[in-house]
């Protein structure tokens, strides 16, 4: 197979790489499966809020709303389920919370499809609505007793071991949900006519609508599904934490979008892929867990993921202003 | 076609602005009018809104160029620890007026060092605004973070508290500030030819570059202006927290943009007025206050400003059926 060295994917994977060789290097104990566990445990939110972040830069727009989705949902979910609704199995649960992000990614899709406005402002919008709303109206204490449904989720584990020095692991079974979601959204991305429909929408909205793409229809289903997607997570983050709390989440959609635009998705629309996508959010998991392996004090954090993303995107966009320069 | 005076001023989203500026004053002096009115509330609206309507003018600069700057809050955290370090060093038995001047400059250097950092990343490496400064946002709270191990600075100097808690004839000093900051941006972008420039680049980037612009260096005076200005937004916060910490006003980033936009400034570049900025702010702030005192919780205020955003837009861009392109 040959490689490309020009993708951001190879760059952020040889990151990766040499990131856990120097980790192995310094502490020996830190190839195990509980580090990989942990990983994969820390990417079960952050993978599903990176696949519905990419979707929409991928159509061309930005949107910073999911967390506050996310947050509602795990909220009215938690409150709904306790109060009404406490015989329902956990996989209703799941689907309910699903319900919710829809109804909530619909108000997105028709500010933005149906009144045209830029994709930006409308999120920067309902961030503070979603969020507002809540907490002024339905509620701001954490839900610390969850609904049987949610508990029973929030014990599936789908792997559980005990190491030899006698510390235990575990895998969530969320993670399989994260699998699924995006499995099917690889295969909508790249075996369905609608997702071959949003790339040709980042590409260019204007070619888009001259071959006869229906955008808006296309653009309000991107933001449904986004809805649904953070709706999931919300319900899920809320099962692994065993509380619901309000104040959650919200803040962490600016990690989410640089995750994904590390991972080579490009703001200008288009551009992305889920291979990358995953890599990105492998790598800011890996600085988030593992950077005082490294020798590196916890309070450098920020510091390091703020250089990966000046590096990650930078010099893609360096060489493409050379390349440029060449060239005219 | 003639327009009546009315029909001018609503066919501007400045204009549409003053006039909700102006509604939602005389709405909540009616609903609540010995105290919306009263000198103490004036004056305390007076003290809050000009720390987070800097950060905007901030904003405004950028956008004005098509950017953006995600920046402002970790500049602006990281410009008020740096301040707050020196004075609680250097501070002896004296109230500390000369060691406040130091730190005030060192702030503002150390926010246009940032802001250079941040032009620098987007003039000469060509990063998208957006990406080199939440990047470099990280970057600068990471370092704000590990020069004071995540905790708040405090025991500053009484001096410290001039420029955020003082006021000069009876106005308040951080509004002196703002006013003293949006006139000269005004200004700067109305009459000279580096405001020419910078909306000429926004509204069109390769016309003004055809038009020999340089645009590197234009681009960098923007985000070292940037800094700057959030730099001493930083200052305001600290002086009225008395204290400096690498997670203040983080809520400001959001607020800040939403300003911006609701001021009628065009994110993708060329178009925007700082009066429009100012007005936002101040409907803003009338409405917050106004909603506080009619017993609305705080959190409403995020619920309020972002329906406001949606409602202007909607408004700015709606065109009746037949007259869409």
């Amino acid at each position: 197979m040959k490689i490309d060295w020009t993708r951001n994917e190879t760059l952020v994977a040889l990151v990766i790489l040499a990131f856990c060789l120097l980790a192995a290097l310094s502490d020996p104990s830190f190839l195990s499966i509980a580090t990989l566990t942990d990983l994969l445990r820390g990417g079960i939110v952050l993978g599903i809020f990176a696949v519905a972040a990419m979707l929409v830069l991928i159509s061309g727009g930005i949107d910073v709303s999911f967390t506050a989705i996310a947050a509602f949902t795990m909220y009215v979910t938690a409150m709904t389920l306790n109060a009404l609704m406490p015989w329902m199995p956990w996989w209703a649960a799941l689907g309910f919370g699903m319900a919710v992000g829809a109804g909530l990614g619909a108000i997105n899709g028709l500010l933005i499809a149906g009144f045209g406005l830029p994709t930006l402002i409308v999120t920067l919008g309902t961030l503070s609505i979603f969020r507002g709303f809540m907490l002024t109206f339905i509620g701001q204490k954490q839900i610390t007793t969850l609904p049987p449904s949610m508990r029973e989720f929030g014990r599936m584990m789908l792997i559980r071991g005990e190491n030899a020095d006698g510390s235990f692991y575990n895998l969530h079974g969320a993670f399989v949900v994260t699998v699924l979601v995006v499995v099917l959204t690889w295969f909508l991305l790249q075996r369905t006519m609608l997702g071959r429909q949003i790339y040709a929408i980042g590409g260019s909205v204007e070619s888009a609508r001259r071959i006869g793409i229906n955008v808006r229809g296309v653009q309000f289903f991107i933001y449904v599904y986004v809805g649904v997607l953070a709706g999931l997570a919300g319900v899920i983050h809320a099962s692994m934490a065993r509380v619901a709390n309000p104040f959650d989440l919200v803040g962490l959609e600016l990690s989410v979008i640089a995750a994904v635009v590390l991972g080579g998705a490009r703001l200008a629309g288009g551009h992305g892929t889920l291979t990358g996508t995953i890599l990105g959010v492998a790598l800011i998991v890996l600085v988030r867990n593992s950077l005082i392996v490294l020798g590196i004090p916890a309070t450098w954090q920020s510091v390091t993921i703020g250089l990966l993303i000046l590096l990650g995107t930078g010099l893609p966009a360096w060489q493409a202003k050379r390349a440029a320069a060449r060239a005219a | 076609m003639t327009q009546s005076p009315v029909q001018r001023l609503v066919s501007s989203p400045e204009g549409r602005l003053a006039v909700i500026a102006v509604a939602v004053f005389v709405l909540m002096a009616a609903l609540s009018p010995d105290r919306f009115l009263s000198l103490q509330n004036l004056t305390s609206m007076a003290f809050q809104f000009p720390e987070f309507a800097i950060l905007a003018l901030a904003m405004t600069l950028t956008m004005l160029t098509g950017g953006i700057d995600l920046s402002v809050v970790g500049v602006a955290n990281l410009s008020a620890i740096v301040a707050a370090l020196i004075m609680t060093r250097l501070t002896g038995s004296s109230d500390g007026t000369v060691v406040f001047l130091v730190a005030l400059c060192a702030a503002l250097a150390v926010g246009m060092a940032a802001g250079l950092f941040n032009g620098l990343l987007v003039a000469k490496l060509g990063l998208p605004a957006i990406l080199a400064t939440l990047g470099s946002g990280l970057i600068f709270t990471g370092f704000a973070i590990a020069l004071t191990g995540g905790s708040a600075v405090m025991g500053l100097p009484a001096a410290a508290a001039w420029i955020g808690n003082s006021t000069i004839l009876g106005i308040p000093t951080p509004l002196i500030l703002f006013a003293l900051l949006a006139v000269g941006l005004s200004l700067v972008l109305t009459r000279t030819a580096f405001g020419v420039k910078v909306r000429m680049f926004g509204a069109n980037p390769l016309a003004a570059r055809f038009a020999a612009v340089n645009i590197d260096a234009m681009l960098i005076k923007v985000y070292v202006a940037s800094g700057g200005l959030a730099a001493m937004a930083g200052m305001v916060v600290m002086s009225r927290a008395n204290s400096a910490k690498a997670d203040y006003g983080s809520s400001y980033l959001l607020l800040a943009v939403l300003i911006a936009i609701l001021g009628g400034v065009n994110p993708y570049g060329g178009y925007g007025k700082i009066i429009g900025v100012v007005l936002a702010v101040l409907s803003m702030q009338f409405l917050s206050s106004g909603l506080n005192m009619v017993g609305v919780s705080n959190f409403a205020r995020e619920l309020i400003w972002g329906s406001l955003l949606i409602f202007v837009m909607i408004v700015n861009t709606w065109r009746p059926a037949g007259r869409r392109n």
